[in-house]
């Protein structure tokens, strides 16, 4: 059995990543289960996906996972991971993008979260920390929605889940419309590097 | 068979379609909306699908096909049940012809509704058979057989989600074979009619109906009885069976269980099965205390001498979701068995992130311009149910009340009448407009009653993901009709000054604003912008850093999510920023510029 919890903020395209991570597991014959954060959370506000997988659907009974299971995090903004990384089991492996999102209340009240002092907590916590530089990756394929993509190719590299950047790419294919395959692709590919760039440190 | 990943709403407009169901009507509605969606997206042809004004019209349309003989399916959120209650407590009387099913999504927590109200208390105010799916996969067998039995006892029937079921993916076999949706004929029979004398004659063959139905249950599959050694059961239905099965295998727990798929009329022979020789009953579920009453209830009828458990007790959560944590704390502390608790590290202060108004969103700038114009003068805001309730955070704070559909309208009135010296605005949503908002309209003008009605119109039903109204001129069947028109309808019925106006046009949405206040009696300014969803971004616009005096006041005043602080001034986040050119029109040194 493997779980996996994405956190981010609404609108980042977590709830795709999440159906891709579980079509990509039934393509490879397992059983998934998702539950996902719709509604107006998805206005900006945190938001949560759960993916679960296992051999039958009674190995995965609830669809959100327990506190301390999560195989891996991947956290779209990083106090989103900090906030979710409860789920992540010991010895678990996260895959972070390092660009913070400040939320308006922050701004309003004239002082930005400090984005970097949560990095150095989840690398104080998480020994199986990557982390993607989702900015450059977007800039590098031209386009500001390919970040969950590049998370994805980090999190299949890293193996955590049993899936292969390949199965992934497939699953890309078929889901996605084919103008927007090439830079997914290529995102998809950029995530992983940054996989294999954290492995050499 | 076809294994496919579905969302439990997808599952179940799949099951719907494969039973055979021919009208399918409902107002969207988070958690139920991808139900109605999907049968229109996988719809084979034969199937009548639309988005209704309102449930209380979904439902009446729905009515009306089960009465011709067709299976119809009406979906809505839970308070959309209370305004379709009136029709749905009278056709529980008149009963039905083909099936028909009432798709009523709870929402635990909640997390996108007004209330916790539990719908499988409403089947029992209603005298109506519900089913209450555990998970996905079971949602697409349930809603089939909810036809079969709607059918089999000429009743509507409910049929329950909760949001973990609606918004929970699993893999699903869809098999078999599809049944045609019938061909409609209605019947003149005076059974249609309803009248006293009918209701009575109704009345009782639903008391003889319902221990039938409930005999009925005790033999269905949803309803299970799983042996365990010990004299304590549990009992469980919903997605918190999900969770109990998963606490019980955590703890390596092993107890009697019950799990509930059809609460009413409660399964009792299964139940009293379950309920013998067992000392102590812990009930696990969400909302109301549904299954524990019905379980004290039979208890006690039977002077069986067992403790029953539950949210009424302290047991289990009052209010909020069950979690796999909250159940297995429950069932441990229930069974005595000792489990470790893991201690999470302490976290740096994390940043609130409550949800706002996207960047360019229209609404932002519709709230702005009454919020300049109405500088100075006393008034209260009356919100509504959308996007735009969004209006009541920081720094715009333009929402001043928000209760259910349409009540914005109607409370500004209120609020006129209790406090003459108030000024009152009232914001609705074009989707809310026409499902409740003209009625209200109607009630100022006939009263007299002098309040600004603001429509923001940004031509769709944002919040619940894009559904096409009456106003878009779309319907769910893939027609282009013709658009009901705002302005026509606030002059139709009367209001004397009708003002459609630009938004991110600043200057002159304001000046339509204090035209429209100015006004004695009914006024109304559209704000009409389309949702920054629907339409493609402009350029995002920047900040000259050279001419930014760090004055933060676009922020300040209407905070939008691309604009970022960086150090002193002011910077836009471009992959956030829609270029709408709010900011522009506010910054006092013209320091933020579109790129051309």
């Amino acid at each position: 059995m493997k779980n996996c919890i994405l956190a981010g903020v609404g609108g980042q395209g977590t709830v795709l990543a999440s159906k891709l991570i579980a079509q990509t597991a039934m393509e490879a014959g397992k059983f998934a289960r998702t539950a996902e954060t719709i509604g107006m959370a998805q206005r900006g506000g945190s938001v949560v996906s759960h993916v679960r997988i296992g051999q039958t659907a009674e190995d995965v009974s609830s669809p959100m996972l327990p506190l301390g299971s999560a195989d891996l995090l991947i956290g779209f903004e990083p106090a989103e991971a900090v906030r979710t990384l409860p789920y992540l089991k010991k010895g678990g492996a996260a895959v972070v993008s390092v660009k913070g999102v400040q939320p308006v209340t922050a701004t309003l009240s004239g002082k930005s979260y400090d984005v970097s002092a949560m990095l150095s907590y989840l690398r104080e916590q998480v020994p199986n920390l990557v982390e993607v530089d989702t900015e450059a990756i977007c800039e590098a394929c031209g386009s500001s929605k390919v970040a969950n993509v590049a998370l994805l190719g980090a999190a299949a590299a890293c193996g955590a889940l049993g899936l292969t950047v390949k199965e992934v790419e497939a699953a890309l294919e078929r889901r996605l419309p084919a103008k927007f395959l090439d830079m997914n692709r290529k995102a998809l590919a950029q995530g992983a590097e940054a996989y294999q760039g954290a492995n050499l440190k | 068979m076809a294994k496919e990943l579905l969302m439990g709403n997808q599952a179940i407009a799949a099951g719907a379609i494969r039973a055979g169901v021919g009208v399918v009507a409902g107002y969207p509605g988070t958690p139920s909306t991808e139900t109605l969606e999907t049968v229109a997206a996988r719809n084979p042809g034969d199937i009548y699908v639309e988005w209704s004004t309102n449930e209380k019209a979904a439902l009446e349309v729905a009515a009306g096909a089960a009465l011709s003989g067709v299976r119809s399916l009406v979906t809505m959120k839970q308070v959309g049940l209370n305004v379709a209650s009136d029709p749905l407590m009278s056709l529980a009387y008149i009963g039905v012809k083909g099936g028909m099913v009432v798709l009523a999504a709870d929402d635990p927590g909640p997390i996108s509704s007004q209330t916790e109200q539990d719908t499988r208390q409403f089947a029992e105010f209603a005298n109506l058979p519900v089913f209450d799916p555990s998970s996905p996969e079971e949602a697409y067998r349930m809603i089939q057989d909810a036809f079969e039995y709607s059918e089999k006892y000429g009743t509507p029937v409910l049929f329950r989600p909760t949001t973990r079921v609606c918004h929970g993916c699993a893999s699903i076999d869809l098999d078999g074979q599809r049944k045609k949706p019938a061909a409609g004929n209605f019947e003149k029979d005076p059974k249609w009619v309803i009248f006293p004398k009918l209701s009575f004659q109704s009345h009782l063959k639903i008391n003889a109906r319902q221990p039938v139905l409930a005999e009925d249950f005790s033999g269905y599959w949803g309803n299970v009885l799983t042996p365990g050694s010990g004299k304590k059961g549990i009992a469980a239905g919903g997605v918190s069976w999900a969770y109990l099965k998963e606490a019980i295998s955590l703890l390596g727990a092993d107890c009697r269980l019950l799990k509930i798929g059809t609460s009413n009329p409660f399964p009792e022979r299964l139940a009293l099965e379950f309920l013998d020789g067992l000392d102590e009953v812990l009930v696990v579920e969400e909302l109301s205390p549904v299954i524990e009453r019905a379980l004290v209830h039979l208890a006690g009828r039977k002077h069986l001498p067992v403790e029953i458990f539950g949210r009424q007790t302290g047991h289990i959560t009052g209010a909020g979701e069950n979690t796999v944590e909250s159940v297995k704390k429950a069932v441990a502390e229930f069974l005595e068995i000792s489990f470790e608790e893991t201690a999470a590290a302490e976290p740096p202060a994390l940043p609130v992130r409550p949800p706002v108004l996207c960047a360019g969103c229209p609404h932002r700038a519709s709230f702005y311009a009454v919020k300049q114009a109405a500088k100075g003068v006393k008034s209260v805001f009356c919100g509504d149910i959308g996007c735009y309730t969004l209006g009541n955070a920081m720094p715009l704070d333009m929402v001043d009340t928000c209760l259910c559909m349409g009540a914005g309208i109607t409370m500004a009135q209120g609020i006129r009448r209790a406090a003459p010296d108030t000024k009152t605005f009232a914001f609705v949503g074009d989707s809310t407009f026409f499902a409740s908002g003209i009625t209200g309209v109607v009630n100022a003008v006939y009263n007299e009653t002098d309040m600004t009605l603001i429509v923001l119109d940004n031509s769709t039903t944002a919040m619940t993901g894009h559904q096409p109204h009456p106003g878009t001129g779309k319907t769910m069947m893939g027609e282009v009709t013709e658009k009901i028109s705002i302005p026509k309808v606030l002059e139709a019925v009367g209001v004397k000054k009708v003002l459609t106006v630009n938004p991110l046009q600043l200057d002159q949405a304001i000046a339509a604003v204090r035209e429209a206040m100015a006004e004695k009696g009914v006024s109304a300014v559209i704000f009409q912008s389309p949702c920054i969803a629907v339409v493609k971004p402009d350029r995002p616009v920047r900040v000259d850093t050279d001419k930014c005096v760090g004055c933060r006041k676009c922020i300040r005043e209407i905070g939008c999510p691309a604009l970022e602080l960086d150090g002193k001034k002011v910077r836009v986040e471009p992959s956030a920023c829609t270029g709408c050119g709010l900011c522009t029109q506010i910054c006092p040194v013209s320091a933020i510029e579109k790129e051309e």
